[in-house]
């Protein structure tokens, strides 16, 4: 556990003085910001109309009008910020031969594994702890349930595990930060659009094809449920991209 | 301390080591020579737990490089041929993490560090980003990240490659240091820093072990021949041939200007000969010597018999 650790602070030192982390984090602030933005703004012109139309009023719910597309939209945001934070793991120590310097020290591959994933995590949690000065807003203007709002980021923060588990094993499959955030773009792109193939395929598989579905996990978390199942795949998905990471790692030591 | 028994790796289809087996004492000093290509570094990544072999075994002080590799890792140090540097990193905050990885607790780190730098003189850089170090000084913190955790072995695969003659110096002063208190494994194809730094060679060709002796050892099983040098005023056609008139003589070289290389059998001692010779012919002796044979032609008379043997 120490070990992964000192990984990780060595990790997040090479994030917080280099200005990757800077840039990512504005340029995630930014994008959401604007995005929050317009949805509060198109709330609130729903609610000016609805002021003069007294029978419109009933619809009107902060969490779901605000809320829950904030958060979706700020999933789609990191889908493209969180390659970029996941790609230098294992491809920049390859490419720059200090990957033996880990595996000559007394470490256990899986606790280098954990390091990477934990620094990175660290990264996008702050990212996103920092974006939630919105919803903060809103419980100074209106009085939005904190339930959904908890498991809401609960929710976000496993989905970005998910991707950076993702990011990490392909990573560790190059010595090229470009391959691999391309690879764990395209793959994370993937699992989130693998549901729309539930309605070609037939009733079983299409209802695998939706279970697989990265988005689908989130609904439930967003409405402010937190369903065993939802859990279960978040954390077995990253689980099995870590280890599907040890098995590459591993097998680079055998060729 | 250290087993080598038939050691084997294949990358692939290519064979990198071929049954290498040796043995290392506590405390030597010992220098892995060989051409590009040789096997050297993957040697080294073996004995540093970095590889697996495919067959053989290599037991460092009772265990295993396999199979337990985490023990061996604790007792040996490692500078591979570019230094593990994390660019980004100040000196101080880079060798501070290498002690730390090498499980010393965190109370002892930093005296550990301090005694690293004092040992391999960084005081002056301890602050500096490693990017913006000279290759002599990058080097430098590339060996003080090997020996951060007081290892009993250090394994330097190439140590001095890239550095200008100053820094060389430097370098090999230190490891010379070194050598007093460590076992110390060492790859050079610079001939001359085995020959100050080692006490015994292993020379690699081809992945395959050419030769395995002390220096001197090496340098007289390998001298089937003398050599002496003749220099001479006059220049005479027939001074070849009147050389190879005694039984002695092998071969006559003519060398620039009137030099003459005389290959003969060992322990002939011809000079006396020679010198009667040229002054019943009025030669004019500049100069007759006895040539040493270098570590360079042992080296290239190994390889290069190794290569005949092959073909």
């Amino acid at each position: 556990m120490r070990m992964t650790w000192i990984i990780a602070k060595r990790d997040l030192g090479s994030f917080f003085n280099s200005p990757i982390f800077y840039v990512v984090t504005t340029v995630f602030l930014l994008l959401y910001s604007f995005i929050f933005f317009n949805i509060l703004n198109f709330f609130s012109f729903q609610s000016f109309q609805a002021g003069q139309l007294q029978a419109m009023g009933m619809n009107l719910n902060l969490n779901e009008m605000v809320i829950e597309p904030s958060f979706h939209n700020m999933s789609v945001i990191l889908l493209l910020i969180i390659p970029i934070i996941t790609m230098r793991s294992f491809a920049d120590e390859k490419k720059m031969k200090t990957f033996r310097l880990l595996l000559s020290s007394p470490v256990h591959l899986i606790e280098i594994i954990l390091g990477k994933f934990l620094a990175c995590m660290i990264v996008v949690t702050l990212m996103v702890l920092i974006s939630a000065y919105s919803i903060g807003f809103l419980f100074l203007l209106g009085e939005p349930e904190l339930g959904p709002v908890i498991t809401g980021y609960l929710g976000i923060l496993l989905m970005a595990g998910c991707y950076v588990s993702v990011g990490i094993c392909a990573s560790s499959l190059t010595d090229n930060q470009i391959v691999a955030a391309v690879l764990t773009f395209g793959f994370s792109l993937f699992m989130w659009v693998i549901g729309w193939g539930a309605q070609a395929a037939g009733p079983t598989t299409g209802q695998i094809l939706q279970y697989l579905s990265i988005v689908e996990h989130m609904e439930r978390f967003l409405r402010g449920v937190v369903d065993t199942s939802d859990l279960v795949y978040y954390l077995s998905f990253i689980l099995f991209s870590l280890f599907l990471c040890h098995r590459v790692l591993d097998s680079n030591r055998w060729r | 301390m250290i087993e080598v028994k038939n050691l084997t790796k294949h990358y692939g289809p290519r064979r990198a080591i071929n049954n290498l087996t040796f043995q290392i004492e506590k405390g030597e000093v010992v220098g892995f020579l060989g051409p590009n290509g040789a096997g050297k570094s993957t040697t080294m990544n073996i004995l540093s737990c970095i590889l697996p072999a495919s067959s053989g075994t290599a037991i460092i002080q009772g265990h295993d490089t396999f199979e337990h590799s985490l023990e061996i890792r604790k007792i040996i140090g490692y500078l591979p041929e570019t230094p593990p540097l994390y660019p980004d990193m100040s000196v101080r905050d880079y060798l501070l993490f290498a002690a730390k990885i090498r499980g010393i607790s965190n109370k002892g780190c930093k005296s550990a560090v301090d005694r690293v730098i004092e040992k391999c003189s960084l005081k002056d850089v301890g602050h500096r980003i490693i990017e913006r170090l000279s290759k002599g000084y990058q080097q430098r913190v590339g060996l003080a990240q090997a020996m951060v955790h007081d290892p009993d072995i250090l394994i330097l695969d190439e140590p001095t490659i890239g550095l200008d003659p100053i820094q060389i110096i430097e370098i090999r002063k230190l490891i010379q240091q070194l050598a007093a208190s460590h076992t110390i494994i060492l790859s050079s194809h610079i001939l001359p820093e085995i020959t100050q730094i080692c006490k015994r060679v292993i020379i690699l060709n081809e992945g395959e072990i050419a030769a395995v002796d002390t220096l001197d050892g090496l340098t007289a099983s390998l001298r089937k021949s003398e050599r002496l040098s003749l220099t001479v005023r006059n220049g005479d056609s027939d001074i070849e041939e009147k050389l190879n008139s005694f039984e002695q003589v092998l071969s006559v070289l003519p060398g620039e200007k009137n030099q003459y290389i005389v290959e003969c059998e060992l322990s002939s001692n011809l000079q006396d000969e020679f010198a009667r010779l040229a002054l019943e012919n009025q030669w004019g002796i500049v100069e007759i010597k006895p040539i040493a044979m270098t570590l360079e032609d042992v080296f290239l008379k190994l390889t290069i018999e190794e290569k005949d043997v092959i073909a």
